[in-house]
């Protein structure tokens, strides 16, 4: 999209390029017709935008994040420049509107590239230092004869530490990230109380608060292996060594009590010569381990090629049940002579006006097998497994979504009909064609060039349309041979929102490599349709 | 467009009767005479003849079969669910028997339940949709302005762009939109996870989409002679914008706003995501995992709950219904 920045012309046609002259004349114009509120409200846009962006570079170089503190200060210099350039004018209007495209859409569908190729999820989700501290601290063991620490329970903002009087009467503070340091302390006899900066917690509070204040260790160094002090109590802590032993220069974590060791083997976690893996591990990047796991693992490969042609069913059988029964629609009410047709289709496009999350909502109600509307009322107290049988609630899928689009067809197919003009069936009347040759040789056709580009848009909708499966079946009835949360009316899209976000464990990893499985179908796909339309060889 | 009485049995009265009710720019040009493929040369009478119940039904009583079917067909849900929600205690169940008990207990229910915020869910989509919505529009605009009004390099690869780049809709990157907002969350806690305006900000990734294409090609019907005319007047670029396009292309901008707002409405898997407490979720989060909830079995309030959030989007789509129908049917038929 840069280039929508660097260009030079501002001309109003492409002949014609505007000479110097004819330029700082319209520079004068503009000047002289924006006035001072205009610029002033220039002024205080780009000052404010300017605030936020110095706050972010401060914050962000402060968490040494230099990238991004770099291209924070890029971009706003960027922006000033064009807005204070007496050129750039395409720029000046395309900037704010490409910056969120660029952040939101194209760099999230970048990123979700690069995530398909990590172990990111579940067990997975930091750095490999992170994983270590983790893992020492969920391993901690109080030492035998630790001596008593003295403590206080002071708070910061939400952030509960410790502060600890040593044995020598010296004063430390510390919290679950920052190892003990040596402050100065309020002491009060041989106990340091209380802290500038810091909350002392009353005994209330430490009562309220137990949880938080049991579940605190305190690393005793930077070093994880020298442990941690915990307080069980809030008044009194011991030091706690963890069973595990990192040795940084190995890379290999040792277990004390069984004398196990687990190494890096690559993997993102530390395994042992058996196998077994110490959790949390850490993200690495994977190559094509996702890709290749989701096509060649039995268990994952099956419910992959059955999800990936029912999304093709689902959005094919939904563009063509909508479509006819729009056009079906469309043509029995384009009859001037019939009479209400207005109140016809108003009650009509009611379906398409009610938010879809309800309407499907709804439609789950009066679905349910024992309770709903349809098989107690419709169908005499029957108990149809409407939603939970696998082949039914494919079809109770496509009656729904047939409900929330056929307005929409309707009202596409109404205009495209009316948009016709009346001279070609006249003239094919008088040719001696048969109204429905008329229709089949003649509207159709029209119809289908003015429509085919809402039908491709339509499949595409379709094709992601997670509202209506999610809130329908869940993607029920659940395949419970698949080692992911997936059942048999479950889409692409609504497979990599729950293998990435529901279940117990989330696998960020393989959901993205999903969604770029997704991501290639439809690329391919709207390759074909525009090569077929050439609708994007009308844009001039 | 005026309300002039349509001669009847004319074609010129079936034109302008038909017009009306299709009074947008994009069809009325073309609406001729009554008749469809099958109609024949029904049309053409013009002597009256007697009342033929049979020759009625052929020509336009089986419609109105068609019709009350379809009727029947699109309003039983909505019956359903109007109905549920006056029953004063209803399980899914006890909804079952229509209109048999009303009451406003459920709605009662729905609005003070301190289990469910309802109200607050309501607010926050009211809030979060309305400002997706305007600025959606204004972004749009600003796009659709420089790409129907100036020539410039990389114009048609900007074009080309928005038109794929939207076929791509946000959802595929749900996992990445996630772990990016959790990020800057961790240095920006104001605008990242669990936050209104993080969740505004990645909707408007969206905004130069198909949303700008179809402004753009509403932008080009405005002639611009006028742009010229207001330039040698001595209008710079920005209150030519701001003062008379805009106001000119008016319609479009509210069928996109309204677009811009059902769809942020009806918009679940970002927010399922991103927000994280109840008490800052959307209805379409908040009601779906309402009903999902086994322990739940209060049809009723939810039922009332489900009318209440739908009005205010029902209520604006019929009253922008004409111009949506041209904004629908803009991209098809030109």
């Amino acid at each position: 999209m840069s280039t929508t920045i660097d260009d030079e012309v501002t001309a109003e046609t492409p002949q014609q390029q505007p000479t110097k002259k004819q330029r700082r004349a319209a520079n004068i114009a503009d000047a002289a017709s924006g006035g001072l509120k205009m610029l002033l409200v220039k002024l205080l846009m780009l000052g404010l935008v300017d605030a936020i962006a110095i706050y972010a570079v401060i914050i962000l170089a402060s968490a040494e994040q230099w990238l991004v503190a770099a291209i924070v200060a890029v971009v706003a210099v960027i922006v000033n420049w064009i807005y204070f350039s007496r050129r750039k004018l395409p720029a000046k209007y395309l900037t704010p509107g490409v910056i969120f495209l660029v952040v939101f859409q194209v760099f999230v569908l970048v990123y979700t590239g690069y995530i398909a190729f990590t172990n990111y999820g579940t067990g997975h989700n930091g750095s490999k230092e992170q994983a270590v501290s983790s893992l020492m601290a969920s391993s901690l063991q109080r030492v035998e004869d630790s001596p008593t620490y003295p403590v206080t329970v002071v708070d910061q903002g939400g952030t509960l530490g410790l502060l600890v009087t040593d044995p020598d009467g010296e004063a430390l503070l510390g919290t679950n990230d920052e190892p003990l340091a040596p402050v100065d302390a309020e002491m009060d006899g041989d106990k340091a109380v209380a802290v500038d900066g810091w909350t002392t917690l009353q005994f209330g509070d430490v009562v309220t608060r137990t949880d938080e204040i049991t579940a605190l260790a305190v690393p005793f160094s930077d070093d994880p292996n020298d442990g941690a002090l915990r307080t069980p109590d809030g008044s009194s802590a011991y030091l706690y060594l963890s069973n595990l032993e990192y040795d940084e220069s190995a890379g290999t974590m040792t277990n004390l009590d069984t004398g196990t060791v687990y190494s890096d083997i690559g993997t993102g976690a530390f395994t042992s010569d058996s196998g077994e893996e110490l959790l949390p591990g850490w993200q690495i990047v994977v190559g094509f381990d996702n890709f290749v796991r989701a096509v060649t693992d039995e268990r994952l490969a099956g419910p992959l090629v059955y999800v990936t042609l029912w999304t093709f069913a689902f959005a094919l059988i939904s563009v063509a049940s909508t479509f006819f029964l729009g056009l079906f629609l469309a043509i029995v009410f384009n009859d001037m002579r019939m009479k209400g047709r207005k109140y016809y289709r108003v009650l009509m496009i009611l379906p398409y006006a009610v938010p879809s999350f309800l309407s499907a909502l709804i439609w789950a109600g009066m679905m349910n097998e024992s309770f709903g509307f349809i098989n107690q009322v419709l169908f005499g107290g029957a108990s149809i497994p409407w939603l939970t049988d696998p082949v039914l609630a494919k079809f109770s899928v496509l009656l729904v979504n047939l409900w929330l689009g056929f307005p929409y067809m309707f009202l596409v197919c109404t205009g495209a009909l009316q948009s016709i003009p009346e001279e070609l069936q006249e003239a094919a009347t008088v040719d001696g064609a048969k109204p429905w040759a008329v229709f089949r040789l003649i509207k159709l056709p029209l119809l289908l060039v003015s429509v085919a580009p809402l039908l491709i848009a339509s499949f595409a909708f379709n094709f992601n349309n997670f509202n209506v499966i999610y809130m329908l079946t869940d993607g029920g009835p659940r395949d419970s041979n698949a080692p992911i949360p997936v059942g048999f009316t479950d889409i692409l899209i609504s497979m990599v929102y729950k293998v990435a976000f529901t279940g117990q464990t989330r696998d960020y990893g393989l959901a993205s490599a999903y969604s770029i499985i997704i991501f290639i179908i439809v690329a391919v796909i709207s390759v074909i349709a525009f090569r077929r339309t050439k609708s994007l060889e009308e844009l001039n | 467009m005026a309300a002039q009485q349509p001669v009847p049995g004319t074609q010129t009265g079936l034109v302008i009767g038909e017009a009306e009710e299709f009074a947008d720019a994009s069809t009325r040009a073309s609406v001729s005479i009554a008749r469809d493929g099958r109609g024949g040369g029904a049309g053409r009478e013009l002597p009256r003849k007697p009342f033929n119940l049979r020759r009625w039904f052929a020509a336009t009583g089986w419609r109105h079969v068609v019709g009350v079917v379809m009727v029947a067909f699109s309003l039983f849900p909505i019956v359903f669910v109007i109905s549920s929600s006056l029953n004063p205690h209803g399980t899914l169940t006890g909804s079952n028997a229509l209109f048999s008990a009303i009451g406003l207990e459920s709605y009662v229910r729905i609005l003070t339940d301190p289990q469910v915020p309802f109200l607050t869910w309501f607010g926050n989509t009211l809030m979060i949709a309305g400002i997706t919505a305007v600025l959606t529009v204004f972004l749009g605009a600003l796009a659709a302005y420089s790409f129907s009004r100036m020539r410039f390099t990389g114009r048609r690869f900007g074009l080309i762009s928005i038109v794929v780049v939207q076929m791509f809709p946000q959802l595929l990157a749900v996992v990445a939109i996630f772990l990016l907002m959790s990020a800057i969350g961790d240095w920006f806690p104001a605008i990242g996870l669990n936050t209104h305006i993080g969740l505004i900000m990645v909707y408007l990734g969206g905004a130069l989409g198909v949303n700008t294409y179809l402004m753009y090609g509403f932008f080009n019907t405005v002639p611009a002679s006028i742009d010229e005319a207001a330039k040698i007047d001595g209008a710079g670029h920005a209150r030519i914008f701001f003062t008379i396009i805009l106001r000119l292309v008016a319609p479009i901008l509210a069928v996109v706003a309204l677009l811009s707002f059902i769809a942020s409405v009806n918009e679940f898997v970002v927010a399922s995501v991103l927000l994280i407490d109840t008490d800052k979720q959307t209805l379409a989060v908040g009601l779906t995992k309402l009903v999902s909830n086994p322990r739940y079995a209060d049809w009723s309030a939810f039922s009332a709950g489900a009318v209440i959030a739908a009005l205010p989007v029902v209520a604006l789509f019929l009253f922008l219904q004409k111009y949506i129908v041209g904004g629908l049917t803009a991209g098809a038929v030109k």
